[in-house]
């Protein structure tokens, strides 16, 4: 167990040293990589706060879609990453040989998709998600 | 022979995938050159030459099109470390968040739509058999544009995707069902964009950006600048931000373009977001591969915008 502050904490720290600080004081390619940086912490930070629980609906969202047999998701995180790792592979080989052209599978798979596309932007993008569902 | 005196070298923003160094150039006499170089980063996946970067804008410029003077082509390594050529500068804003909120540019904002759309129909009545441009990368015989450009860019993605992605294959399924019809084949910019223009507060100055040109179907570019990313948030304007997309098709007509077939557009904008997904996953690969660079790395979280975009754009 480490001690205070904890790794949002720090990470948080550095975006706004990187933020306030730096960006400011430069200027040209060096501000923009300053800014994008920052940018990158802000990730890290939501991709940290919540990837057990996502990972955890997305599997079992592929466990429904591609109608493995019933068993528990992995106990260990990284045994988790491998296992969603493997079944979006299998999904993606499915779409491109033509399976969810059509047909209940479609409806299925699109919605996961869907689902799993949306995490990703509340971890890399959240406004984008955001304006996305207000423009529609 | 006296020497040509470098000042004010300093590198120039934007550009993930090229440097560009702004200097004068200070003539024996006294006489000053504000030029622009630019040059391959090191280590980085090129997938184009500068010589035919050189030789296009050279063509552009001489049928009378808003493109910087291209002057002196260096393809050895040894020189700067890598190939770069050397064009005039041409002063202005090239920040598209810039262009689409300050107040400054209400006038560009005002004129952007026709002057691109003008700009466009210029590049596509270039002489896409004119012997200076036979390098350009053109279908093979007996294949339609879309056809060949999509599939060049599946064999891209396969080759150097690092994740699967489920959102990008729905979108190879729904792109196979109907590409266009073949039309008439011209050069096509392949980056036209806000972003890849100078303007100025009166409106456009220089298109920039050649690398990605080659010889196919217009509407690519037409499609290409309604993709979503190049609204840089402004959504509600469709066409880079700028304007509605029935207005900028009846310019870009207006202006000598082809005939648009708005079906056609909307299959080249959902090729161009999966395109720019494909370069993003090319960028991050890079990353990976051992190029240090933020934003290389930062690009490979970019791609489920367009997975989203994708999504909305394949419904129903």
């Amino acid at each position: 167990m480490q001690d205070r502050p904890g790794v949002c904490e720090l990470l948080d720290a550095v975006r706004a040293f990187l933020e306030e600080e730096v960006v400011p004081a430069l200027e040209g390619p060096r501000q923009f990589h300053a800014r994008v940086a920052a940018n990158v912490l802000s990730i890290v930070g939501r991709e940290l706060a919540g990837e057990e629980t996502s990972l955890l609906a997305e599997w079992e969202r592929l466990a429904r879609v591609l109608g493995g047999e019933a068993s528990a998701p992995p106990a260990r995180l990284e045994a988790l990453r491998a296992a969603v790792r493997a079944w979006t592979a299998d999904l993606a080989e499915r779409i491109c040989r033509g399976e969810a052209d059509a047909g209940p599978f479609r409806a299925a798979v699109r919605a996961h998709v869907r689902a799993t596309v949306e995490e990703k932007l509340r971890v890399a993008n959240p406004r984008f998600a955001r304006a996305t569902l207000d423009a529609r | 022979m006296e020497a040509v005196a470098i000042e004010h070298l300093r590198r120039l923003a934007g550009g993930a995938s090229r440097e560009m160094w702004a200097f004068d150039a200070v003539l024996p006499g006294g006489a000053v050159e504000r030029l622009v170089l630019r040059r391959d980063p090191p280590g980085h996946q090129v997938l184009s030459s500068r010589r035919d970067e050189f030789a296009l804008l050279a063509a552009a410029h001489a049928a009378g099109l808003r493109v910087p003077r291209a002057r002196w082509c260096e393809e050895d390594a040894a020189v700067l470390g890598s190939p770069f050529f050397v064009m005039d500068f041409v002063a202005g804003e090239a920040l598209a968040r810039r262009l689409l909120r300050d107040a400054a540019f209400a006038p560009a904002r005002a004129a952007l739509p026709g002057q691109l759309a003008e700009a466009l129909a210029g590049i596509h009545a270039l002489d896409p058999r004119a012997p200076g441009l036979t390098f350009l990368p053109r279908p093979p015989a007996g294949g339609t544009p879309a056809a060949a450009e999509l599939t060049r860019h599946e064999q891209l993605y396969r080759a150097v995707a690092l994740d699967p992605h489920p959102a990008l294959e729905l979108a190879f399924r729904w792109l196979a069902v109907a590409p266009p019809a073949p039309r008439a084949e011209t050069v096509v910019h392949g980056d036209f964009r806000v972003g890849n223009v100078i303007f100025g507060p009166e409106g456009l100055r220089a298109v920039l950006d050649w690398e990605l040109a080659h010889v196919g179907d217009p509407l690519e570019d037409v499609g290409w600048l309604c993709v979503r990313a190049w609204r840089f948030g402004a959504d509600a304007q469709p066409v880079g931000g700028l304007c509605q997309r029935a207005e900028f098709f009846a310019a870009y007509e207006r202006a000598g373009g082809v005939r648009v077939d708005p079906v056609a557009v909307r299959w080249w904008e959902v090729f161009g977001n999966l395109k720019w997904a494909i370069i993003c996953v090319m960028q991050a690969r890079s990353f990976v591969d051992g190029a240090r660079s933020v934003e290389l790395a930062s690009l490979g979280r970019r791609v489920a915008e367009m997975e989203l975009e994708l999504l909305e754009l394949t419904e129903g």
